[in-house]
């Protein structure tokens, strides 16, 4: 059973490896990611197959607005991790 | 005489060689008996000799760019980025619609395909929803071209010429018909290729018997010596920085060159093997064009990628048309860094424009046993020659009968 701080830590993981010229330590959880890290459209499919290919997560289309912010991520993720 | 505005010329060079990511690197290894030739291990192939590029793929793009991208475009992104740097042109004061980007590539999309393949079967068990949302801006062929304007924030005019390996004479052909059209005032013109990170090229060479090899990887290919066995597959890039006189002269641009004559044609008779009547004509519609007498001609930089029959076909047009000349030198670039494929003739064609300010004619890598069908009037074997160098003639010739040359004069 993983916590919400784990969860973060896995998706901090992803995040880091598609961001690679910004410094995600700093990020704040509860602002959208795409205003504190140069994230675009591609990026976040780049985070859904991540998703899928380390930890064979799912997220389908509807859901990707789930996946906005730090704080939003885990709320959704948490329990697909958890499943 | 023609007017200034219709008379084109180069004002910049970037590139990266197996042998060297500037001018004057790569101009050092061709007099001195260079090689960028090395082992590598291919995927399916074993260990094969390569000409490998080692160039700083983030010195002009975010990493996130690199990773999104491909191999084409870094290459394309950095050779365009040195040769802006190199024409001393302040580019924020550009119109950036009147800029245009004209890459030759052989083919583009392979390498991106073959690693998906690759992935497919090996780690995602035929499941295609593991396919790549980046496959198709990746694979379209004007990818590399389309790179160099994401990155530079141009508007005008990208695409890549598919010329096989004349594809690096047709970008530059391609931009200064675009300069004369006055389709654009600046020019990104030339060729690259990302070929070594693909093992279809390798295995497709070696089915045909024509994949170059020693255990001594600098001896892997050797045009025009007896014992030669083949290509060795390279990747790298030249961009050319072209101009319209006026231009250049409106802004005090150092001018390393003026394009003066270009052609291209087609063989017409074989997939793969090459044609040296048509090469011979190939030849003498640039000259013509180019205004010049053939007595004028100080360099010939053959294509002679060190297969058996290709080396003896274009030799024999060679010494039919050059062979009278004393003036004539003949060299060759191949054996130093392979076959680079989209980008050998502009590679080829820098690797000799030095010679219009240091005044030598680079030899070819010393070739130990000439074959005698290939001993040609004219040909610099192994060491520099002094001569005051005013005309090169670059040819390029490539599958499915693509010939093309290209005549720069000294400005």
């Amino acid at each position: 059973m993983l916590s919400n701080e784990e969860v973060r830590a896995k998706v901090l993981d992803i995040i880091a490896d598609i961001a690679l010229d910004d410094d995600v330590t700093a990020i704040k959880d509860e602002v959208a990611l795409r205003e504190q890290l140069d994230l675009d459209s591609m990026d976040f499919l780049d985070i859904v197959m991540e998703l899928k290919k380390r930890h064979k997560i799912e997220v389908p289309q509807e859901d990707y607005t789930k996946l906005a912010s730090m704080k939003s991520c885990v709320e959704y993720l948490a329990p697909k991790f958890n499943s | 005489m023609k007017p200034d505005n219709q008379r084109i010329v180069i004002t910049g060079i970037g590139l990266t060689s197996p042998m060297g990511n500037n001018l004057s690197e790569f101009r050092e290894g061709l007099l001195n008996n260079g090689s960028g030739i090395t082992h590598t291990e291919i995927r399916h192939m074993g260990v094969v000799a390569a000409g490998l590029c080692k160039f700083d793929e983030t010195k002009y793009q975010p990493k996130k760019m690199r990773k999104r991208g491909t191999r084409a475009g870094a290459i394309s992104i950095y050779a365009t980025n040195e040769a802006l740097a190199d024409s001393g042109i302040q580019f924020d004061s550009v119109d950036k619609n009147r800029v245009g980007v004209y890459l030759g590539i052989t083919e583009h999309g392979n390498v991106e395909t073959e690693n998906e393949i690759h992935d497919l079967y090996n780690t995602h068990k035929m499941d295609v929803s593991f396919w790549s949302h980046h496959h198709n801006p990746r694979t379209v062929a004007n990818n590399p071209a389309g790179e160099v304007t994401l990155n530079l924030g141009i508007t005008g005019p990208h695409y890549t010429i598919g010329a096989a390996c004349a594809a690096g004479n047709l970008g530059i052909i391609q931009g200064v018909q675009q300069l004369l059209l006055d389709e654009v005032d600046l020019a990104f013109a030339g060729g690259i290729s990302e070929s070594t990170e693909t093992f279809g090229i390798f295995a497709a060479f070696k089915a045909q018997g024509a994949l170059g090899h020693h255990e001594d990887p600098t001896k892997a290919t050797r045009p025009l010596d007896l014992e030669r066995n083949g290509i060795v597959v390279s990747e790298g890039g030249a961009v050319y920085v072209l101009e319209r006189l006026s231009d250049a002269k409106k802004r005090n641009a150092k001018i390393y060159a003026e394009i003066i004559g270009y052609h291209s044609n087609s063989d017409a008779s074989d997939f793969v093997l090459p044609n040296t009547e048509r090469q011979i004509e190939c030849m003498q519609m640039a000259i013509k064009k180019a205004g010049i007498d053939i007595s004028e001609i100080d360099i010939v930089n053959m294509h002679a990628t060190g297969t058996t029959q290709g080396d003896i076909q274009e030799c024999q047009a060679v010494e039919k048309l050059f062979g009278a000349h004393k003036n004539v030198h003949v060299n060759a670039t191949k054996g130093f860094i392979g076959h680079a494929m989209g980008a050998a003739g502009a590679l080829e064609l820098a690797g000799n424009i030095p010679s219009f300010t240091d005044g030598y004619i680079h030899p070819c890598k010393k070739i130990e046993n000439l074959d005698p069908q290939c001993a040609i009037s004219g040909l610099v074997n192994g060491e520099k020659v002094a001569h005051d160098v005013k005309i090169i003639l670059n040819n390029s010739f490539g599958m499915l009968g693509i010939n093309s040359t290209l005549i720069i004069k000294k400005y």
